[in-house]
């Protein structure tokens, strides 16, 4: 489980992120939504450690991450793992060196034992033979998998989708929830979404999370929010395309 | 105040290289790729420079020998000295500032604007110690390496033109080699090519690992990075003259 308590952030005296405090839960799809520029993603930053927050704690487990020295966050990140709206693949190494790359680094694995996880992470995200070729040759969609795949390489507790649909097809976006909402139940991970994506929300999400303006103004099971009473939240479910 | 605070931006992002380090086997891995990519890599246009920049020299300094005053011989003392002191080091590391500074900030601004580096980082890797360090130590082994093959090259090229246009002959130009020889002058010269090479290697690691924002600003430290090494390798080349000789 992850909690964030109190936590903001400000750049420049321009207040992000303003006294947050949320809980994501572990086995669950837990959502965050608002409109592009609300905060969500430098949220998602300051969870994962790429910003530092000005106030607040992050609680992974029961580990305050903000208050953690470099090497003892380091083994929270090694629980961590990130799907980024790019996908950021190392371009230069092949979708197998992609996927083992956390191993090497972080494992004592023989070189056999990489490949066998390799393999088994590539299966599970339906993407059989593709282990020599590189980022470039795949597409959008393989590219998200790949992502996926290296994101579990590591057994994580914490999985973090940055946008997981942008840029995909109505159907493969739908495939690559149905993959992320597999993973999340199966390792009973706890997965944190940043979307847009309406149809995502009410397909796979368990808690949302809505943010407006660095502020949490919602937050419940999706089943609760056409009663929420909610209006800038209704506001912006009737804005979008579902 | 620019300058100031990319300087103090710069020493911060040299200090960081050495927190943390990685293991020694990826390490070691990261910087052989890194030597063949620099080393190798610019093979091809080190040879091309050296032997046209061996042979000018010749022809022009063979114009300014005809007093008679100075003997022949003394063509190729000449072309030796000024490709040693000078035309290797400085025009071979001017170019691969060119060359390999680009490639450097490209990559590692594509990796920033593309999130690559926060991957690393999100893994706990300390990405400036993965990604840079390799490429620095690679380049202060590989570039001397190429300065010293330049300074051959150069002066096998002189000799080519001097003969070939019936500037000088062949046993002239062998003894105006001989002629003199202080052995400083290649330490001199390595000592050079080691500076540039961390020079044109962090400066253009440093403006790529800023990059902020896509394409553009990709490009744009592309740019800052081959100015401000090329800038630089002028500066310390007055500086380690101005220290190492005329003292």
């Amino acid at each position: 489980m992850i909690q964030l308590k109190n936590i903001r952030k400000s750049f420049n005296g321009k207040v992000v992120l303003d006294d947050i405090s949320a809980s994501f839960y572990p086995g669950k799809a837990n959502f965050v939504i608002g409109a592009s520029g609300s905060g969500k993603s430098v949220m998602m930053k300051c969870m994962v450690g790429l910003i530092d927050v000005d106030q607040g704690e992050i609680f992974y487990g029961p580990d305050d991450f903000v208050h953690k020295s470099y090497e003892e966050r380091k083994l929270i990140r090694k629980e961590i793992g990130m799907l980024f709206q790019g996908t950021a693949l190392f371009d230069s190494l092949s979708v197998e060196d992609n996927i083992a790359f956390p191993l090497r680094m972080f494992t004592k694995m023989t070189p056999e034992e990489v490949l066998e996880r390799v393999n088994f992470c590539l299966q599970r995200v339906n993407l059989p033979n593709v282990n020599k070729l590189y980022p470039s040759n795949l597409s959008g969609g393989m590219k998200k998998r790949v992502g996926i795949a290296r994101a579990i390489a590591l057994n994580p507790k914490y999985l973090f989708c940055d946008e997981p649909n942008s840029g995909l097809d109505p159907l493969t976006s739908r495939l690559i929830d149905e993959l992320i909402k597999e993973i999340t139940i199966e390792y009973n991970i706890t997965t944190v979404i940043n979307t847009h994506d309406m149809k995502s929300l009410f397909d796979m999400g368990d808690n949302i999370i809505y943010i407006y303006q660095g502020k949490k103004d919602w937050e419940g099971e999706k089943s609760l929010i056409r009663s929420s009473g909610n209006s800038r939240l209704l506001e912006f479910m009737k804005a979008s395309e579902f | 105040m620019k300058f100031f605070e990319h300087f103090g931006n710069y020493t911060l992002f040299l200090l960081g290289l050495f927190k943390r380090p990685e293991r020694f086997k990826v390490f070691a891995k990261q910087t052989l790729n890194e030597m063949s990519s620099i080393g190798v890599g610019s093979f091809g246009i080190v040879s091309l420079i050296s032997v046209f920049t061996g042979a000018v020299a010749t022809i022009q300094i063979g114009v300014q020998l005809v007093s008679g005053l100075v003997p022949d011989y003394m063509l190729g003392t000449f072309v030796r000295d000024s490709n040693i002191y000078e035309f290797s080091p400085t025009i071979t590391c001017l170019v691969l500032a060119g060359k390999v500074g680009s490639s450097i900030a490209s990559e590692m601004g594509t990796m920033k604007v593309t999130e690559q580096i926060d991957a690393l980082e999100i893994m706990g890797i300390n990405s400036a110690n993965y990604l840079v360090l390799p490429k620095i130590l690679a380049g202060v082994l590989t570039i001397p390496l190429l300065v010293v093959y330049s300074m051959v090259l150069s002066i096998i090229g002189g000799a080519l033109s001097g003969v070939l246009g019936d500037i000088i002959s062949a046993d002239a130009y062998v003894r105006g080699l001989r002629t003199d020889f202080v052995p400083f002058s290649v330490g001199f010269a390595l000592i050079k090519a080691t500076t540039f090479a961390f020079l044109i290697t962090s400066i253009s690691a440093y403006h790529g690992y800023r990059t902020e924002g896509g394409a553009l600003e990709v490009g744009r430290s592309s740019t800052m990075a081959v100015v401000y090494s090329a800038v630089a390798v002028i500066i310390f080349d007055y500086l380690l003259s101005d220290i190492l000789l005329a003292a």
